[in-house]
């Protein structure tokens, strides 16, 4: 693939042999691929395969070791995690990292308020401000919970809310790492409706996930890792069936 | 009484489910704390007569204020700081100095430089003094965390500390610097104990204020994102790095104006009122009050103050033992409150 393709601009997120190395282990290995905008994209792989990575080096948590990530039509060989958001990108973590110690409310309500340091210390809490935060915690059903300490919520409603502070962002592209792990059946339904709403809102969604029938109910195309490196990528069944991937999850 | 009928009807719902009732009395535990300290504050005013309570005042004072001010960095930000003695040092060694009479200073063998300025004029500069050197210390310190942000503090403590002793030409060393003016307005002099305890008490309400408008905004809840988790409150937008650095540079900034007021109000400092004993012993009273909270400051103060000086009328102790004895009071009830009540008397955070 060269860079120099005219539809280029039309990807939400592209990589460019992106790598990052632990020590010897080579967690992603000059890994290239693209999402397009809009629709959902899945990203699947055996434990180990770089899929959390991954997500990590394009949300700038992770630095690169080297290659260049392009977001929203951006080059960038440095992803600063507090710039991601200007470049329409936000994302949910593994292990949900949410602020433990402050209330739900407030996990909302702290990615609703003014970047500018300076004016920060002059906002209060604005109406409209409130409203989202409102509307956003009753989408994920957290509403009665808004008063608690995000550390006093069990494991399924810490992950709603996480998915709630991501949606809060209203940018364009999410990356959603394992939000279905560790959920019961009736979580799962409620985060599949939000990610449908989102992508029927016109949002680009990337999701991490182990769950096969979920990524086959959700996504528009799958990247399937391995190793580091990119095994497959594109419509969901084709790439499921076919001899390589099956024998990645099945073989060795 | 309909009110008296609402109040059972409330008790009998708290009753009814084990966890507000559990929620309750750790309300209450806040309450009784407050009272307890509030009352043994008035009790011993009672019983040592006002004067000597408005000494213990001003020493309330500017210790509250130094707590009130490590809060914002410890409590709210999460960056366990013990190198606030420093900036608590320039503050006074800067009212010391530009305080200083040319004409007293003439008199002494190794001078040094002398300015001779008004107390209030003196007090901005401490605040801006301080302010500047917890910007350079701050860009530095920037990049620690957790312990090693401890370390670092630590380390700047020390460095303080030996910049106040052998920076003799300014601070004129061990010997300290005597005869520091009291605050003066256009001929009225507050020489009196018990003006300049209701002017430090002026001060501890402005930088309550300032503190209170700090963490009930915007930035504030930023803050304690950046206490709960640094990297993930990056991801949505937010440049940590310059939000540390902005609240410890206001808080040094009231360390600063604490300073002033201290080496005014003794008139007299050396480099031993600022060793690294002083900065734990604000810590102390952080996490003996609360963390984030500007009242448990006030309390932990409060608490601090009257046991230092209420150790000195336990009969039987020998003078001599005081001053051990209060660190071994104040230790032992820093690790009964680790034991019971991590959260210190009136907080709801734990470091």
């Amino acid at each position: 693939m060269t860079s120099t393709q005219p539809d280029r601009i039309d990807y939400a997120l592209e990589t460019q042999a992106i790598s990052k190395h632990f020590g010897a282990v080579r967690a992603v290995d000059e890994l290239s691929l693209s999402i397009p905008r809009q629709g959902t994209t899945s990203i699947v792989g055996p434990n180990g395969s770089g899929k959390s990575t991954l997500v990590n080096l394009l949300s700038g948590v992770l630095p690169l070791d080297g290659g260049m990530v392009i977001i929203d039509g951006a080059g960038l060989r440095v992803v600063k995690a507090y710039e991601t958001p200007d470049h329409g990108l936000t994302r949910t973590f593994q292990e949900v990292r949410l602020f433990d110690q402050i209330t739900v409310w407030d996990n909302i309500m702290v990615v609703l308020t003014e970047r500018r340091l300076f004016p920060s210390l002059f906002e209060r809490a604005k109406p409209s401000t409130r409203q989202k935060a409102q509307a956003i915690l009753e989408q994920v059903g957290m509403w009665d919970k808004r008063d608690s300490l995000a550390q006093e919520l069990s494991y399924g409603q810490r992950k709603l809310v996480e998915i709630g502070r991501a949606l809060a962002m209203n940018v364009q592209t999410y990356l959603l790492d394992e939000p279905f792990a560790g959920l019961f059946p009736q979580m799962i339904e409620r985060v599949k409706d939000i990610m449908k709403q989102m992508r029927a809102d016109g949002h680009t969604i990337v999701f991490v996930s182990h769950n096969m029938d979920i990524v086959r109910e959700l996504s528009d195309r799958i990247i399937v890792l391995d190793s580091g490196a990119l095994l497959a990528a594109g419509d969901v069944e084709p790439v499921l069936n076919s001899e390589e991937v099956i024998e990645a999850y099945l073989g060795a | 009484m309909p009110v008296d009928m609402q109040r059972i009807r409330e008790l009998a719902e708290l009753a009814r489910n084990p966890g507000d009732l559990a929620r309750y009395a750790r309300r209450n535990i806040e309450f009784w704390a407050s009272l307890l300290i509030i009352g043994w504050a008035i009790a011993f005013m009672f019983w040592q007569g006002a004067g000597f309570a408005v000494i213990i005042g001003t020493v309330f004072a500017i210790w509250a204020i130094l707590a009130v001010s490590l809060n914002l960095v410890v409590g709210f930000t999460g960056l366990l700081s013990v190198g606030h003695v420093g900036f608590f040092g320039i503050g006074a060694y800067t009212m010391a100095i530009l305080t200083s009479d040319p004409a007293y200073e003439q008199l002494r063998t190794e001078a040094i430089p002398t300015f001779g300025w008004p107390f209030f004029a003196v007090l901005p500069i401490c605040a801006l003094l301080a302010g500047l050197a917890a910007i350079l210390v701050g860009v530095v310190f920037n990049r620690f965390r957790d312990d090693i942000f401890v370390l670092a503090s630590f380390g700047f403590a020390i460095i303080a500390f030996n910049v106040f002793l052998n920076l003799r030409p300014v601070t004129r060393g061990a010997f300290g610097i005597h005869e520091i003016a009291r605050p003066q307005v256009a001929g009225w002099v507050f020489d009196g104990e018990l003006e300049f305890l209701l002017l430090c008490l002026v001060f501890l309400a402005v930088v309550m204020l300032i503190s209170w408008f700090i963490v009930s905004s915007s930035f504030g809840r930023v803050l304690t994102a950046i206490r709960e988790d640094e990297q993930a409150i990056e991801v949505f937008g937010y440049q940590a790095t310059h939000y540390k650095l902005a609240v410890w540079v206001i808080s040094a900034m009231m360390a600063g104006i604490a300073g002033g007021l201290f080496a005014s109000w003794t008139t007299f400092i050396d480099p031993n009122s600022f060793i690294l004993l002083e900065s734990v012993l604000v810590v102390s009273i952080v996490i003996l009050g609360g963390l984030a909270t500007i009242w448990g400051s006030l309390l932990g103060a409060m608490a601090f103050v009257l046991l230092e000086e209420g150790m000195r009328f336990i009969p039987f102790l020998p003078t001599e033992y005081i001053g051990q004895a209060r660190q071994a009071v104040l230790g032992i009830l820093l690790v009964l409150l680790m034991l019971f009540r991590p959260q210190g008397l009136v907080g709801r955070y734990r470091l």
